[in-house]
């Protein structure tokens, strides 16, 4: 049993004119077994939150905490957040040169379990994973994320995640780019990965689309840098019959 | 002495070809090809001091001679075409002479390790690979002070020859290398500059051919740290039909200070139709402070070519690279590692030898105080 308790966290993002407060007070808990959906509009900061559940160097925490299981997050470097259970699937994917997609996991797997896989179970258990998530053997000797397209990328995040096997994870925006057929297969490794490891998610999405096939346990309505209403998963219908017009007026107001 | 051969003015190919020192003017610094220079610590190389010559260090085999300079096999066509290869040329008493037999294949790498006794000297070496010969020569140049001179490979025809001149100095060295290459009819020549640390290092590579069909691949890799100064000056002549050539230079810098400079001239000759030429240098910044100068230029005097491109960047270590692989569980040290050898992968890739590889990557990482995790 995990859980990963955010408290009225406040940030903001380092640019060279100075800081802009982004996240204003976001108070969240995600569960093992738990997914927790974030929807809102584009801007709102929902990125900003992943980003700085990760540790970002670009995002500096000014007031609030994240502990997992009772282990102050905030004071973990990213690698050791890592290590500590959490992933996040990123909205853009970042490129290695020079670095092949099954280097990039066994080094990484290595780093996590503090030992490196066994060869022969190692090349079978990741192809075992590729396939489930339709991706061409070939790509293990591809540059990380080098020349993938949006989906293909999308679909690597997803395959870490499985051969991860975080505690918590959070998936930024892991639909969008994705086609119907791909969205499908995406989503059926998400499930796969949770039930297998009982594990917490949440779910950043602009769309109801993806909640169709991963559905969420709790809904939440991301505006203006925090949490501006919670519901269950008919919160997301609502969402996208009437838009987030009634919460942005109402946190301007 | 003869009359020095005058060639027909191009922007990019040398004007004076000749063994005369008196034909070349001394450097003072805005020239084009002195522009980037810093020409007061490379005035020992501007005055025809008496040095002693490199040789070879410990025993080698038969293929690998340290011979007079008067040595009637040595090229008697090649010319200086500058002051400082001029000066050597005239002044050095010995040279290294590296012979692959005609048809000879060696499927492990030829390893000569040159070295100097004072602190200045004189070099001069050549590899004469026959033809349809296949082999990999490696000079290690553990050579101490100023060293000027030029190496030259002549590549026969049908020859393959892969040649890796390695410069790995922990003292601050100062060194004037020409590195001529002449390919000879569809023979295949892979060159590889390493050039790790050091203090003025200014290499100048010629790549010209003899007949059609050839092709040749010019790669570097370079480092440099604190006040370090590189340059690379790489001219490809194409004067012969239906040849390739292929130009990679990758350099990573840090410390404040270090300043490289790569000149990457491509000139394609009015005869020199249906070539393919590619350049490309990238340059990765470790730190704030160093300055990498990249300049690709390309001349061409006939149309008739299959493709000629070339391609020049310079960027900062990735922060959002280093994010990414550590928050998939790698500590930072070893995300620098990754990301650095990837860097550098597609230079090193070329080198068939993998223990060779893996050497030279080493010695990358070392030089960068990266820790090596496996
Ligand atoms: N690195 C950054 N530099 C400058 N501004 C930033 C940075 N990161 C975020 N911001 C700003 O913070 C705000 C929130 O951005 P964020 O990416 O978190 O939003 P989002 O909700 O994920 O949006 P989207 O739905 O478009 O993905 C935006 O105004 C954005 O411009
Ligand atoms: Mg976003």
């Amino acid at each position: 049993m995990s859980k990963l308790t955010i408290t009225d966290l406040h940030a903001c993002v380092i640019t060279d004119e100075g800081e802009t407060p982004i996240l204003r007070g976001v108070t969240l808990v995600v569960e093992s077994g738990k997914t927790n959906a974030i929807m809102g509009p584009n801007g709102s900061g929902k990125s900003t939150l992943a980003y700085v559940i990760a540790g970002h160097p670009k995002y500096t925490v000014t007031s609030g905490s994240i502990d997992l299981d009772g282990e102050d997050v905030l004071a973990m470097s990213v690698d050791e957040r890592a290590r500590a259970g959490l992933f996040l699937a990123m909205q853009y994917p970042v490129e290695i040169p020079g670095v092949s997609v099954s280097n990039f996991l066994r080094t990484s797997i290595t780093a996590l379990r503090g030992e490196a896989p066994k060869l022969r179970t190692w090349t079978k258990d990741m192809k075992a994973a590729m396939s489930e998530l339709q991706m061409d053997p070939a790509f293990s000797s591809r540059n990380v994320n080098e020349g993938f397209s949006g989906g293909e990328k999308k679909r690597h995040e997803i395959l870490q995640m499985g051969l991860m096997q975080p505690k918590i994870a959070v998936l930024d925006e892991t639909d969008s780019g994705l086609d119907v057929d791909a969205l499908k297969v995406v989503s059926e490794g998400v499930n796969r990965f949770k039930d297998q490891n009982d594990a917490g998610v949440l779910l950043i999405t602009h769309y109801t689309r993806i909640l169709r096939y991963i559905k969420p346990d709790v809904v939440h309505v991301f505006v203006d840098g925090k949490i501006v209403a919670t519901g269950g998963p008919e919160l997301a219908e609502v969402l996208e019959a009437d838009g987030y017009e009634s919460y942005t007026t109402a946190a301007r107001a | 002495m003869t009359a020095p051969t005058v060639a027909p003015a191009t922007d990019l190919a040398p004007r004076i070809f000749s063994r005369n020192i008196d034909d070349f003017d001394v450097p003072h610094g805005r020239e084009e090809e002195w522009r980037f220079a810093p020409i007061k610590q490379l005035a020992q190389f501007f005055e025809p001091a008496t040095w002693g010559s490199v040789g070879v260090a410990g025993g080698h085999g038969a293929l690998v001679e340290h011979v007079d300079i008067n040595d009637s096999r040595l090229s008697q066509n090649w010319m200086p075409t500058d002051r400082p290869s001029a000066i050597a040329r005239a002044k050095a008493t010995h040279a290294v002479l590296i012979t692959i037999a005609k048809e000879s294949i060696h499927s492990s790498p030829i390893v000569v390790n040159l070295e100097n006794s004072g602190k200045n000297s004189y070099l001069h070496v050549e590899v004469h690979a026959g033809a349809f010969s296949k082999s990999q020569v490696v000079l290690m140049h553990d050579t101490t002070g100023n060293v000027n001179g030029s190496m030259l490979s002549i590549v026969g025809d049908q020859a393959d020859l892969t040649m890796l001149s390695v410069i790995d100095a922990d003292l601050p060295v100062t060194q004037h290398l020409h590195w001529f290459t002449e390919v000879g009819r569809d023979a295949n020549f892979l060159g590889l500059s390493i050039t790790l640390g050091g203090g003025v290092i200014r290499t100048v590579p010629m790549v010209t051919y003899r007949a059609p069909g050839g092709k040749a691949q010019m790669l570097g890799a370079f480092l440099l740290t604190g006040h370090q100064f590189q340059e690379h000056r790489i001219l490809v002549d194409h004067t012969e039909p239906h040849c390739t050539s292929n130009v990679i230079y990758k350099g990573a810098l840090s410390g404040e200070g270090a300043h490289s400079v790569w000149i990457g001239d491509v000139l394609v000759r009015r005869e020199a139709t249906g070539i393919e030429t590619y350049e490309l240098n990238r340059n990765l910044l470790l730190t704030d402070g160093p300055r990498a100068d990249s300049v690709p230029n390309l001349e061409l005097e006939t149309g008739d070519v299959i493709s000629a491109g070339h391609a020049s960047a310079t960027g900062r270590f990735d922060d959002e690279q280093l994010f990414y692989l550590q928050s998939r569980g790698i500590p930072e040290a070893l995300a620098r590692q990754l990301v650095v050898r990837g860097f550098f992968v597609e230079v090193l890739n070329k080198i068939d030898d993998p223990d060779l590889r893996d050497s030279l990557m080493h010695r990358i990482e070392s030089k960068l105080g990266i820790v090596d995790h496996e």
